[in-house]
């Protein structure tokens, strides 16, 4: 059976008051070895994501095409409608008239960009997930509030459940506990 | 270590930074004069000296305007900068004297081959307005020169006033560290924001677009606000990158901060395409007599290339170089840009001064003269604005030693 070879618990929790403990907590368990880790935090704190080893992602080169692909498609949309489809003489202007198709190019590289921002956030963090282990964390809803939580996971080849809690209670957090699958 | 602990007097290199500052501008001041004179007379010099005086003069205002929507918004990056921008806007009565050609130039009527006048401001010389109904018109409730010199007057006491009052109340903080003065820049600043738009919005239709008297662009106000805000984003990166080289600014200026300011000139550089782009796309659809002119004279003749240098130089390039975050994060690549940014703004400052001299009937041509008097000018009238400039920053600690998060500032987590 599955559940016979899985580790008992998801991982263990520690749990700060303040971004700079956390902050502080996360650099020690990464250069301590573990690279199974995660945090969470009511706002973005840049030093956290760096603390844990998330230099950079994927993100911008998506919303980078994204944009680039709305710019250039709303651009030869126009001129597809105004030079080829349904050519109309505007004030005696060229057909091909760029300064005109600008707004709209402009609009569109922005709506390719968010698009791109949003399903490839989506598609890079796997939500929607509908259940995750770390939400049986007691306190956890804090999360959203005013603590800032530092996971370390089971799955971790350094995770033995004794020394690893040992190790995150001498980083001074307000409380260590295992997360439940 | 809290901020109070710490000296954060200005390094003493600073002195020999001034007495550079003044050399350049003593002597490209007088090389831009002589230039000018003996090139195209006082013509070509009052349309120089212009350029030079409002590129500096917007640096002045524009720091006044940024320093008080930080006053308004807080956030770490404004209170790390502040000593700058506050230095800057105490330069307002050196603008003042500064002016004094400007003011003189409303007197002196050059006439140059076929007659024409060569005037800096041709509604100011009464030959052209006689023959002029629509000049008449404008000269009786606003474009007359005691009115023009009157507005002048009246531009400089609100710069100089804001300036002077949160300057001082800045100071006492140093002082005191009384926590309501925060708030009393902070209700300064809400009319002063008012202020500052609605003056710089004046001075550039008397400065700048009654160059050209018979057009008009309801956008033009908002342009030079969005420029002279740019500039002095960019003058501001500069300084804090030279300062970064010395200690203890080493430890002040954090790549946080600078992330923060590469992302503001980001903004910037984009405010300023939106509103030059705006007023083409208007002008351009509409095709009318008396507002086409102004693109007329500026496309054509060589001015095109101009044109294309500014779209490349001051948005294009900048704009793709600002996206990377690692250039953000770099004060020495960040400072390049922003001086990049600088020199555009110095070659858009002629391209929007120098076409405005073609008359009705000719056609334009590119004047690399005018370019390097120009040029000059603002090198010149430069180096001795920063002269004063950095006497002004002198005077103080370079951090704001008792303003509510400084430390935090300091210390740049990350949020803001």
């Amino acid at each position: 059976m599955k559940k016979s070879t899985r580790p008992p618990t998801y991982g263990l929790m520690a749990e700060f008051d303040n971004p700079t403990d956390a902050v502080a907590a996360a650099e020690r368990v990464y250069e301590a070895g573990y690279r199974r880790i995660d945090a969470f935090s009511p706002y973005p704190v840049e030093a956290l994501s760096e603390a844990i080893g998330v230099h950079s992602t994927k993100m911008p080169l998506i919303v980078l095409i994204g944009g680039v692909l709305g710019g250039l498609g709303g651009y030869f949309m126009q001129y597809y409608v105004h030079v080829i489809n349904y050519p109309l003489n505007v004030g005696g202007k060229p057909l091909h008239s760029w300064p005109a198709f600008i707004p709209v190019t402009f609009e569109l590289t922005i709506l390719g960009a968010a698009l791109a921002a949003v399903f490839g956030m989506l598609a890079l963090n796997g939500l929607p997930e509908p259940y995750h282990p770390v939400f049986n964390t007691p306190n956890f809803a804090l999360a959203s509030r005013d603590r800032f939580f530092v996971l370390v996971e089971s799955l971790d080849p350094k995770f033995d459940r004794d020394a690893t809690r040992a190790f995150l209670n001498s980083l001074g957090p307000r409380e260590v506990t295992d997360v439940q699958h | 270590m809290a901020a109070t602990e710490a000296n954060y007097n200005p390094p003493p290199v600073v002195d020999s930074y001034q007495r550079t500052a003044l050399i350049v501008g003593v002597v490209g001041l007088l090389l831009a004069v002589a230039l000018a004179f003996l090139t195209g007379g006082p013509a070509r010099f009052f349309r120089s000296y212009l350029v030079g005086f409002v590129f500096w003069c917007g640096i002045a205002i524009g720091s006044l305007a940024i320093m008080m929507l930080h006053h308004l918004s807080g956030g770490g990056w404004g209170l790390v900068v502040r000593r700058i921008f506050e230095a800057a806007t105490r330069t307002v009565p050196l603008l003042a004297i500064l002016f004094i050609p400007i003011a003189v130039s409303l007197f002196v009527h050059p006439v140059g081959e076929g007659g024409h006048s060569q005037s800096l401001y041709e509604w100011s010389d009464h030959h052209v307005v006689e023959n002029d109904p629509i000049l008449q018109a404008k000269a009786k409730y606003y474009l007359n020169i005691p009115f023009f010199l009157g507005r002048a007057v009246f531009y400089f006491l609100v710069w100089g006033g804001l300036a002077f009052l949160l300057s001082r109340f800045s100071r006492r903080q140093d002082e005191t560290g009384d926590p309501r003065l925060k708030d009393w820049m902070q209700n300064v600043s809400g009319p002063g924001i008012l202020l500052f738009g609605l003056t710089v919005t004046f001075a550039s239709f008397d400065w700048m677009m009654s160059l050209e008297p018979h057009w008009f662009s309801t956008i033009y106000g908002f342009l030079i606000m969005a420029g002279w805000a740019l500039t002095a984003f960019a003058f501001v990166i500069l300084v804090a990158s030279i300062l970064q080289r010395h200690e203890p600014f080493t430890h002040v200026y954090l790549p946080a901060h600078f992330h923060d300011y590469g992302k503001l000139l980001l903004a910037f550089v984009m405010v300023y395409a939106y509103f030059s782009f705006s007023q083409f796309l208007i002008i351009w659809s509409a095709n009318l007599p008396e507002e086409i002119p102004w693109y007329l004279r500026r496309l054509r003749g060589g001015w095109q290339y101009v044109g294309l240098a500014v779209v490349l130089f001051h948005f294009a390039l900048p704009f793709v170089l600002l996206l990377s975050r690692t250039l953000k994060r770099n004060s020495r690549l960040l400072s390049r840009v922003a001086l990049m940014v600088l020199v555009a703004r110095m070659i858009d400052m002629v391209y929007l001064v120098s076409p405005a001299f073609v008359h009705e009937g000719q056609d334009p041509h590119f004047q690399p003269l005018d370019l390097l008097a120009m040029v000059g000018m603002t090198i010149g009238v430069g180096g001795i604005w920063l002269a004063y400039f950095i006497r002004e920053l002198k005077g103080r600690p370079l951090l704001p030693i008792n303003a509510p998060g400084l430390d935090e500032a300091l210390a740049a987590t990350g949020h803001h």
